[in-house]
């Protein structure tokens, strides 16, 4: 419980550093879910190790401790983790909870909002196209899901370019990328930490999907192309101020357009499973030391009664007590 | 030499689904000049398509009423429906503009451009090296 309950913490801020970098070596399809993998695992690490950390506290107070029937006092003599730290704790896994309500809420909207918009598109086909001379594509998930393109987008590319951006979004809905880029906005609105493998992740799915289209091309270059010149159409057209700053991920998809396809490593994968293997472990060993320190505890409390005048109420002897 | 190594790529082509076929379709008419033959919306599209295949896609697209067509020579010509009045486009436009949230849900196919952004994406579609790191044009190379 000492150190076991903090390790999870340690593979979160180890892998929020790390797997940004790491996720752009690998092949992005490997990446994606190597990253989705993270995630997830991580929350629930965080989220537990927090939970019990908080519980230490929780459990030392009387009215909780009567209710449980273990003693106050035993488990203050074992209890390795301060109350400022049990305290905090619980404090930061309210606020991600409540984060991470708020977040979920918001992705719930937003896809009820999508999937009424899809309903009402006039067209029953799979490519709707925007009579628009503004150069804008998007994918609108769904079953099925819909490739949205306006006109000023489809006549600035070239025959090829054109199978390429088609390819690219037709991606995105087959492989459920909107699933992954949900799961990390809800894992990182509960703990901040993992931002940054959102932000990695949704890089990733976009080179994910123009891998595809390459492969589905037969060309990168065509697809580079097609992705740097909707770019230059769209940033002629409008550039939002406030996301002007941002960029950067266009350029990184041409560049790795234009170069042969990454590698596939595994050395950088196995690295990261085993520090969610070890985010796992510790986690079941802080919880299963925490239970054997409420255990123990309630022992206490029930040798303390077994002594002092009977209370008038039976009670139960803990079966795990005295087995040693 | 037959082009034999190119079949990888191409062997999807004769199976892809009606809906795609569609859209490809739709998507060669929305980028033409003016109105296309089946015949020139054949050469536009991807793969090798038979004559016949296009011709099927293009009247059921007519069906739908997606198309316009008139007489040209022995065939038709074909052109999309236009539909600037439609409230669509404006309402996908909102759709959009609601900041990062929306990338989750809404795959976009490419994200702003910073000015620098623009200056390299530039450079490297104009065939200069793609050396990372490299944001200055050399000169005399």
């Amino acid at each position: 419980m000492l150190i076991s309950v903090y390790v999870p913490f340690a593979v979160t801020a180890v892998l929020a550093v790390l797997a940004p970098r790491l996720a752009h070596v690998l092949p992005p399809r490997r990446a994606a879910w190597a990253l989705a993998c993270a995630a997830l695992v991580t929350a629930i690490g965080w989220a537990g190790a927090l939970s019990l950390l908080a519980f230490t506290g929780v459990a030392q107070i009387p009215e909780v401790a009567e209710r449980g029937r273990w003693s106050v006092s035993a488990l203050q003599a074992e209890d390795p983790v301060s109350l400022v730290v049990a305290a905090g704790s619980a404090l930061v896994l309210a606020a991600g909870v409540v984060s991470l309500g708020l977040a979920a809420g918001k992705q719930a909207r937003l896809l009820v909002q999508a999937r009424r918009e899809r309903a009402r598109l006039p067209q029953e086909s799979e490519l709707v196209v925007l009579d628009d001379d503004a150069p804008t594509a998007f994918a609108l998930p769904g079953s099925p899901g819909r490739i949205v393109v306006s006109r000023g987008m489809l006549r600035r590319l070239t025959d090829r370019e054109r199978e390429a951006l088609l390819a690219h979004e037709r991606a995105h809905l087959r492989c459920r990328h909107h699933l992954f880029q949900i799961l990390w906005r809800l894992t990182a609105a509960l703990n901040p930490l993992l931002r940054p493998l959102a932000v990695a992740g949704g890089f990733v799915l976009e080179r994910w999907a123009d891998e595809e289209a390459a492969q589905r091309v037969g060309d990168r270059k065509i697809v580079a192309h097609a992705v740097g010149r909707a770019a230059l159409a769209s940033a002629g057209a409008s550039i939002p101020a406030a996301l002007a700053a941002t960029g950067g991920a266009v350029p990184q998809r041409v560049r790795a357009l234009l170069a042969p396809p990454p590698p596939r490593r595994t050395l950088p994968l196995v690295a990261g499973g085993l520090l969610l293997a070890a985010c796992c472990a510790s986690l079941v060993n802080a919880a299963s030391d925490s239970d054997q320190m409420v255990d123990s505890a309630q022992c206490a409390a029930y040798a303390a009664t077994a002594t002092a005048p009977s209370v008038g109420e039976h009670r139960r002897e803990p079966d795990f007590c005295f087995e040693d | 030499m037959q082009e034999r190594g190119d079949g990888g790529a191409r062997e999807a082509s004769g199976r892809r689904a009606r809906g795609q076929l569609e859209s490809d379709v739709l998507a060669a008419l929305w980028a033409a000049d003016g109105p296309l033959t089946a015949g020139q919306v054949r050469e536009a599209l991807p793969g090798d398509l038979a004559y016949t295949t296009v011709l099927t896609i293009l009247s059921r697209l007519y069906d739908k009423k997606m198309l316009v067509r008139h007489r040209e020579g022995r065939g038709y010509a074909y052109a999309p429906v236009r539909d600037e009045a439609s409230h669509t486009a404006q309402r996908m436009r909102s759709l959009l503009d609601g900041g990062s949230d929306r990338e989750a849900v809404l795959a976009r196919f490419v994200s702003e451009l910073s000015e620098q952004d623009e200056h390299v994406l530039h450079q490297l579609l104009t065939g200069h090296d793609a050396r990372t790191g490299d944001d200055r044009p050399t000169e005399g190379a």
